[in-house]
């Protein structure tokens, strides 16, 4: 991770609870997101992390606690200008398409902020060229996959322009091919238009990608740290329900044979390497 | 029971203009008792196929030998009731098909739909909730009350009261978080070996093909392209990525390492342990370099 931005969202001690529930579902939670990172947050099913996403845009409100966006408090009354900052990608490719067709379907939010016509329809054809479905304008949604669907629900969430994206579980309904390609996408559009994403996600292939990462549990924070910091945990990540990558896990198991790995590995190339160079000093 | 597909064909909305092929001339015998894994890219054909195996889908060409019941290609198949029960599927994020008001109905429903007691469907229902790790208190809540991971062990369970003799699983674990993932891939592993029925499983998931399966069908473009016990299928790993389709981690790294230090391994891994002690083997053989 490279030098860190100004902190763009805030969360004070932030609790929320579901009618008719004994737990919080987010209890005391305060953490920063800073501007143009990449934010994992994992955690179990049922750990609340995709309460912590709905809070983020407002779908929902603390019972206590505060959550800034850029310094300005999220409240029912400042809810529409903070959803102009925070877009978010949901989980099923098939509940968020609202068009008849790819183009429409960006359109839509742009027409319900209502933007002029004339700029709509430039910044439709931008966004759609950005996720690289532009060639796909007047295709109906069943005719695409989900990998691509996805790719439309993130066009039109950038066409909004948004400081920070919210991708909540937007990659486990698709297989490895969509996985990839929305991946790909959010790390394109990091890189040209500097936004803050903060991905939710219980695939450690995904979160081991990302700057940082936020661990839940039980609606607490249980740790925060750089994908190698979390993966240190191994065993205690296991207990936590969650799961290590795999080239952690094989450099891990080779140490137990006696064979002196030096760090942790977060891909395969890293693990492959360190090897190479372990037996060219045999 | 063995299922046995010959010369499957499958074409959607026939005789329009929107006729397409889904499955062209597929063979596949699955004898009784055997794991097998169908991989296949997005669009291969394996949801057509597996919607054949109990008569949701009809062929258009060949037939289905279920049992002793066949569904063949333009005749009308009476008793597809009895190849339900008999062959059942746990469709992707089966939970959204619950409906009842309670779990109790929910599991119920399905026996009781065949012509099982009410007093027999409560008994399957008690014992197929314990199967799948949940408590019997939990049959008096509404579905809708229970966490995601609990709605889909419901859903498993109300198939598993039906008794079936084969089992197709399509992406059981699909959205659910690595341990629940786990539970309930051992859950189906079990269950397999205990009762010794049939399980198809459709899957993205390379290593729980390896892991779990006696053999795997590659489908790609509405064909079989290929079959075989997991280390055969995983060690033509040109092959598959011609299709779009990836290998296990551990093929994948073991693949890594032979390239760069020129070694051959014995055998292709396909699980932790075997790769570690073959890169721990040969190291103290000292013949990588």
């Amino acid at each position: 991770m490279g030098e860190m931005g100004e902190t763009i969202v805030k969360l004070e001690q932030v609790v929320f609870k579901y009618d008719g529930q004994e737990r919080n579902a987010v209890d005391h939670v305060s953490f920063e997101i800073f501007e143009g990172e990449w934010l994992a947050i994992v955690g179990h099913n049922g750990s609340g992390k995709s309460t912590l996403a709905k809070l983020l845009n407002g779908l929902l409100f603390p019972e206590s606690g505060r959550i800034l966006v850029k310094e300005k408090e999220l409240t029912e009354e400042t809810v529409w200008d903070v959803r102009r900052q925070i877009g978010m990608v949901f989980q099923n490719p098939d509940n968020q398409f609202v068009g008849t067709t790819v183009q429409d379907d960006v359109a839509f939010g742009l027409e319900n902020a209502g933007i002029p016509r004339e700029e709509m329809i430039t910044r439709v054809g931008d966004a759609l060229h950005k996720v690289n479905m532009d060639q796909f304008l007047n295709q109906e949604p069943h005719h695409l996959s989900g990998g691509q669907k996805q790719r439309v629900a993130i066009a039109g969430v950038v066409a909004l322009s948004p400081s920070v994206i919210i991708l909540d579980e937007s990659t486990s309904m698709l297989d490895p091919k969509g996985r990839e390609e929305v991946l790909e996408t959010v790390r394109m559009l990091m890189e040209e238009r500097g936004v803050t994403v903060i991905s939710i996600t219980h695939d450690l292939e995904e979160a081991a990608r990302a700057d940082r990462m936020i661990v839940m549990n039980q609606g607490s924070v249980y740790k925060e740290g750089t994908p190698k910091d979390i993966f240190l945990l191994e065993e205690e990540l296991i207990s936590l329900g969650l799961d290590i990558p795999f080239p952690v896990k094989l450099s891990s198991s080779l140490r137990e044979q006696g064979i002196e790995l030096s760090q942790i590995h977060l891909t395969d190339e890293e693990l492959v390497n360190d090897l190479c160079e372990l037996i060219s000093k045999m | 029971m063995r299922i046995n597909l010959q010369n499957v064909e499958h074409k959607y909305q026939v005789n329009t203009p929107f006729e397409r092929a889904a499955l062209t001339d597929v063979t596949i015998d699955i004898p009784s008792g055997t794991y097998l894994a169908v991989i296949g890219h997005t669009g291969s054909g394996k949801s057509t196929l597996l919607q054949h195996l109990n008569g949701l889908l009809q062929p258009t060409k060949g037939y289905i030998q279920v049992g002793e019941q066949r569904i063949t290609a333009g005749k009308k198949e009476k008793n597809l009731k009895a190849i339900r029960k008999r062959v059942g599927i746990v469709f992707q994020f089966p939970e959204h098909q619950l409906f009842e008001e309670t779990v109790l109905k929910d599991i119920c429903f399905g026996p009781m739909n065949f012509g099982v007691s009410e007093e027999e469907a409560i008994r399957l229902a008690k014992e197929s909730i314990t199967k799948v790790g949940l408590g019997e208190e939990i049959l008096e809540k509404s579905p809708f009350d229970l966490s995601g991971g609990q709605m889909r062990r419901v859903a498993i369970a109300g198939v598993l009261a039906m008794q079936p003799e084969v089992l197709v699983l399509d992406e059981p674990t699909a959205g659910l978080d690595p341990r629940g993932r786990k539970e309930i891939m051992d859950l189906f592993y079990s269950i397999h070996k205990d009762s010794g029925i049939s399980t198809i499983l459709v899957t993205h998931s390379m290593e729980d093909a390896a892991r779990y399966a006696d053999e795997i069908v590659v489908m790609h473009k509405g064909s079989v392209f290929e079959r075989g016990k997991p280390r055969d299928i995983f060690s033509r790993s040109a092959e598959l990525a011609e299709l779009g389709l990836d290998v296990p981690n551990t093929v994948k790294v073991q693949l890594m390492l032979e390239r760069s230090t020129g070694l051959k391994f014995g055998r292709i891994c396909l699980s932790l342990d075997e790769l570690t002690s073959e890169i721990a083997a040969s190291m103290k053989r000292g013949d990588l370099s």
